[in-house]
């Protein structure tokens, strides 16, 4: 199974969402939307972690623990942001980036 | 062309994803992005399977797909008009961070083409339950009690966390 695919793939495929979730952190204005961009990047660097464990280093784990505690740490993270997220809806009553200015100089 | 199996199957995954995620991040209705991001995650589960992971797939479906994009449909029914349309974005922001995303793509595909990596033949012995569960809790070498702990004290702060913040304060 390993030989018929190239390491090479995996690694463009994480590549590619790995950008496109930057493209979208950058365009959005939904608060939410870049919330999920910023998965879309965690997720990608957990898919080169798994590859680089399963071809180059087969006989250890370490890759493989590394992506569940990003899993972990993203749960985390989404969890306390949409927190926030909530907290400032009730302030502003809107989660565009661009209308929450309270705090510009 | 002569494809395998699994060379089938991961061009389903891969074509899923990308063109899923592009779908995420340029759709104009919320509903709409979350969805596709479902099958984005999904997908990642199904590579992490195809790569005898099973736990991690598992652990994906079940954390990423089954909590996170739940976390995040309901922060969108509570926050916002479920059938409104996003303003179109300026054209010059759309050309620019369009610009740097495929710039950054053209770069890192270029510097991982050149690169030779030597395949590793040595077959991984069947991860279950027992390694993982061993290795999470190995005191010495290649274990991993430190971060396990670490991870359960940050959980918990970010569950207080967010009940502090999302609370309704109560006005006395």
């Amino acid at each position: 199974m390993n030989v018929d695919i190239p390491l090479n793939y995996f690694l463009i495929l994480s590549s590619v969402m790995f950008f496109v979730g930057i493209y979208g952190f950058l365009t959005r204005r939904n608060l939410i939307t870049i919330l999920m961009s910023v998965e879309l990047i965690l997720n990608s660097t957990c898919i080169n972690f798994v590859a680089f464990n399963r071809y180059l280093y087969p006989d250890n784990l370490h890759g493989h623990f590394f992506a569940l505690f990003i899993i972990a740490v993203a749960a985390a993270e989404a969890a306390v942001a949409i927190a926030i997220i909530i907290n400032i809806y009730r302030h502003f009553t809107t989660i565009n980036v661009e209308d929450v200015d309270e705090m510009k100089y | 062309m002569e494809m395998t199996n699994s060379q089938i199957m991961f061009l389903i995954f891969s074509a899923i994803i990308v063109i899923f995620s592009i779908l995420t991040v340029t759709s104009r209705r919320i509903l709409r992005a979350a969805t596709y991001l479902l099958f984005v995650l999904i997908s990642t589960a199904g590579l992490y399977f195809m790569l005898n992971f099973q736990f991690l797939a598992a652990v994906q479906i079940t954390l990423y797909a089954g909590g996170i994009v739940v976390l995040i449909i309901f922060s969108i029914l509570l926050t916002s008009h479920i059938s409104q349309k996003f303003e179109r974005i300026q054209i010059s922001k759309i050309i620019f961070s369009a610009i740097a995303a495929i710039a950054g793509i053209i770069l890192t595909v270029t510097t991982i083409l050149n690169y030779e990596f030597k395949a590793n033949k040595v077959v991984l012995q069947n991860i279950d339950m027992k390694v993982i569960g061993r290795s999470l809790l190995n005191y010495g070498d290649n274990g991993y009690v430190l971060p396990f702990e670490v991870i359960s004290i940050l959980l918990l702060a970010a569950m207080i966390g967010a009940i502090v913040i999302a609370k309704k304060k109560i006005k006395s």
